[in-house]
């Protein structure tokens, strides 16, 4: 064989993929496994501790299972609360993949679903064609720039936006009640913040009302579909996403290389914000009809666990969304035909994303599974 | 005190750091460690200063063997070690940072520093140590600080004392008193253990060697018998070639001009101080100077990183000075930055995306906002074959690579696209020879081929080999030149003008 072909023989050996490491299989699907299951004993033990007896407990975790995938209905509610949890925890990953904490998903979550709601309900008589697509892109726009603000302060002024975007929440919680009072928002003959109605031609659709009519899913769950897909392609091919991970993983180096960080940082903020400002506008168009008095009811916060327990991958933050989603829906069903109190939902949450923070302690606990990990040697 | 290690072998999991060691160090004798990065010699000197216990194998002083449950048992028994990173408080004084965690107290426990003084005192005129033990450990330069850390260890009497490549951070003038240092160390009957990987340093202090490699002892012998070569054939496993060719020296016109360049730091003090160069084609100018007189700050500015307070730069006839980094790198100024895992390479990104870092925006890999990464993939694995980055895959994370392979990675990216000027900051810090010998001959082509080279490094012998032009740094300025190319060129003359001697 000459030089030549030799060479091109190694290259591509060289353009070959190892097989993927056997411990990252491990900390993508079977810690996340077993941490769930920790969690829902510690969830049992909670439950004895505070004098809930066995049956019942079996009762609730069997309602938990029903609420979340045992019908039709269960599916529904579970891919309805999902949806925006997905959205906002894909910001959350692209800002983490940048290397930014944005805490601020439910203050754009809120501000994209007020600019959601007012295009709603004005412009009435236009196409639903050319309404609803406007009343989403205004949450997104509105999310994004809210969530440019602290992007353009940390970039500005090296503020840290972990506290930039926790006091834009609170600007935007007040921000919302005070606009719900604003007459032309306000529905007219109340005294109470709530919003006047989005107008049929900006509602998100039910999409399966022909199975059943009391199906809630609406078209919202594909646009987290494709939310999840533009996202991956944006961070895996394209050459922005290129420079988010970079700057994430390697700051100075991506600086070295001549990116420039300011404006990545900008950049990335607004996106978050736009995709969190989305899920603002799923929820009053698609769930809600009008906005209330912090009707975000804490989607922005859940998606910071979502985007951490999905890893920051785009794949992995719709299974956390859909994980997080059946917590949802069947905890509300747990309530009410076991009676136990909601808030073990949120301890049982808490535990899984503790668990999953720590695959030592899962790996510790659960001897099954794991391939013994060999000591790195320090020099 | 004689101190023997016998069959020591130390295993991390499947991985072995020492095998079947066999080392004796005797009072009065300076045993010299040689062995290239990785080569298991700071695993072993941890396992005798009682941080690790050996998988196997015994420790004997003078005869008795003993058993170190921790570095607090090696300390009593009379072994200390002089780490490559001190460890002192900055804001304590000298006398204060030797008694630290061992100090005398007088009554209701009260710190009596006035015993601390006399004890550094009486440890100062033994060795000829010179440092005031009421200076502030911040305020004293590196070669001092590391006095300190010598006066900490025989502080706490010890018998036998480590130096962890002690001169990496010293100027060749630092070097030569830090050697009368050792030498008055040994004539009073300490056991010595000099690690380093610089060849002509051990031969000069040491009065046996023992070189390592790959965890295991390959070869001792007697530094009166042996050459540089014969140490970096055992060190390396095959001969190694010492001397960079290049073509005649045949410079072309200027580069780079650098006019009155000014550069603040963070603090507004002057890291650059009105420095004027000149880079012309086909040249390789050697920035000599000990770390932290503005080099790296010089570097940033050339590479559009600092922003430049005074001055102009002048690059290929256009003027650079407002231009953006990514417009240097498009104009044809290659970089190789000094710290390779933090601004050279993203440890957790693949070859391929490592090989891309500045050029993923090319036509050649991206097509509108998408990145081609089959384009990148195949000239990545082109470019590892190129410039011998040893790997099986492209996909391979650069974090679990060799130094001398990250290095690399980074020759291959800056190299292996259209440039004139390579500014190149510690090229073969920290990296195996064979790498270092690799590197050099690729600088050496693009210098032949017209390209300007501009290295920094604070390897006198990196400069001295490749370097047409030496310019001297210090305090943010030049203060003296040399030719590269005259073979009487003298080292003390560059090493004072190092340590601030006007000429």
């Amino acid at each position: 064989m000459s030089e030549r072909e030799t060479e091109a023989g190694l290259a591509e050996s060289l353009l070959r993929r190892a097989a993927p490491d056997r411990s990252e299989f491990e900390d993508l699907v079977i810690v996340p496994i077993f941490a769930v299951v920790v969690a829902l004993i510690l969830g049992a033990l909670t439950m004895l501790a505070t004098n809930v007896d066995l049956p019942t407990i079996g009762k609730s975790y069997l309602a938990l299972v029903q609420g979340s995938v045992g019908s039709l209905n269960a599916l529904s509610e579970t891919l309805t609360a999902a949806a925006p949890l997905t959205l906002a925890g894909l910001g959350i990953a692209l800002g983490f993949r940048a290397g930014l904490f944005n805490i601020g998903a439910e203050g754009q979550l809120l501000v994209g679903g007020m600019a959601a709601v007012i295009t709603g309900f004005s412009f009435p008589g236009l196409p639903m064609a050319i309404h609803l697509p406007l009343a989403l892109l205004a949450g997104a726009v509105a999310g994004g720039l809210y969530a440019g603000i602290a992007g353009w302060l940390r970039a500005a002024t090296g503020a840290h936006e972990v506290i930039l975007t926790i006091m834009l929440n609170l600007i935007a919680f007040r921000l919302v009640d005070y606009m719900l009072r604003l007459p032309w928002i306000q529905r007219e003959g109340r005294a109470d913040p709530i919003s006047r109605s989005v107008l049929t031609s900006a509602e998100l659709p039910r999409i399966f009302t022909w199975l059943d009519p009391n199906l809630r899913l609406h078209l919202g769950i594909v646009l987290t579909l494709a939310a999840v897909l533009l996202v991956h392609w944006v961070l895996f091919r394209t050459k922005l996403g290129f420079e988010f991970r970079a700057s994430g993983a390697g700051p100075d180096a991506a600086r070295y290389a001549g990116m420039r960080a300011g404006l990545l940082i900008v950049i990335v903020m607004a996106c978050a914000g736009a995709l969190a400002g989305l899920a603002g506008a799923n929820q009053v168009l698609g769930v809600l009809g009008r906005a209330t008095p912090g009707f975000s009811s804490g989607i922005g916060f859940d998606a910071i666990a979502v985007a951490l327990l999905g890893r920051s991958h785009p794949w992995g933050v719709l299974a956390a969304g859909l994980l997080f989603g059946a917590l949802e829906a069947g905890g509300r069903q747990m309530q009410v035909s076991a009676g136990v109190s909601i808030d073990l939902i949120g301890i049982i949450q808490a535990l899984i994303i503790a668990f999953i923070a720590a695959p030592l302690l899962v790996r510790a606990i659960f001897p099954w599974g794991f391939r013994r990990a060999a000591k790195t040697p320090k020099e | 005190m004689d101190v023997e290690l016998r069959g020591i072998t130390k295993r991390f999991g499947p991985i072995t750091a020492n095998r079947n060691v066999n080392l004796t160090i005797r009072a009065g004798e300076v045993l010299g460690l040689l062995g290239e990065n990785g080569a298991g010699k700071s695993t072993l000197m941890t396992v005798l200063c009682g941080l690790y216990s050996p998988s196997e194998g015994e420790i004997l002083i003078d005869g008795k063997p003993v058993r170190f449950a921790g570095p607090g048992d090696a300390i009593a028994a009379g072994i200390g070690m002089v780490h490559q990173h001190f460890m002192l408080i900055p804001v304590f004084s000298v006398a204060e940072n030797v008694v630290l965690g061992v100090e005398p107290t007088g009554r209701l426990d009260r710190l009596d520093l006035v015993t601390a003084r006399a004890q550094v005192r009486s440890i100062n005129e033994t060795y000829g140590l010179e440092v005031d033990p009421d200076a502030l450990v911040g305020d004293l330069p590196v070669g001092l600080q590391q006095r300190v850390e010598i006066i900490k260890v025989l502080f706490r009497s010890a018998e036998l004392v480590i130096f962890d490549e002690p001169t990496a951070v010293l100027t060749p003038q630092e070097v030569e008193d830090f050697f009368k240092i050792v030498r008055s160390l040994r004539d009073d009957g300490k056991a010595i253990v000099f690690i380093t990987h610089k060849l002509n340093e051990i031969l000069e202090i040491a009065d046996r060697i023992s070189v390592l490699r790959a965890g295991e002892i390959v070869g001792e012998g007697d530094p009166k018998a042996l050459s540089e070569a014969d140490l970096a054939e055992m060190m390396v496993g095959r001969p190694v070639s010492f001397t960079v060719a290049k073509a005649p020296f045949a410079p072309g016109e200027v580069l780079l001009e650098v006019d009155d360049l000014t550069v603040l730091r963070d603090d507004d003090s002057l890291a650059v101080d009105r420095l004027d160069l000149q880079v012309h084609r086909g040249e390789i100018v050697g920035i000599a100077g000990v770390q932290g007189n503005g080099q790296t700050a010089l570097v940033e500015a050339l590479t559009g990183l600092a922003r430049i307070a005074g001055g102009t730069l002048r690059f290929a006839g256009g003027d650079i000075t407002r231009a953006s980094t990514r417009e240097r790198h498009r104009l044809g100024i290659a970089h190789i930055p000094e710290d390779r895992q933090r601004t050279g390479l993203i440890p957790a990104f693949t070859i391929a995306e490592n090989m891309v870092l500045d050029t993923y925006y090319d036509e050649r890999f991206s097509a509108g906002p998408v990145i081609r990464w089959d384009a990148v993939n195949r000239a990545a694995a082109r470019a590892s074959i190129d410039f011998d980055v040893r790997t099986d895959s492209v996909f391979n994370a650069v974090g679990t690579l060799s130094g001398g392979n990250q290095q690399k990675v980074i020759i291959a990216r800056e190299m292996s696209r259209d440039t004139q000027l390579l500014i190149a900051a510690q090229p073969t810090r920290g990296i195996d020879v064979g790498s270092i010998e690799y590197i050099h001959r690729r600088i050496a082509e693009a210098r032949d081929e017209g390209d300007g080279v501009l290295i920094v490094s604070s390897e006198l012998d990196e400069i001295l080999a490749l370097s047409d032009r030496i310019v001297v740094m210090f305090r943010g300025r030049i203060v003296a030149e040399f030719d590269g190319n005259d073979p009487g060129i003298s080292r003390k003359a560059i090493g004072l003008a190092m340590a601030g001697a006007t000429a």
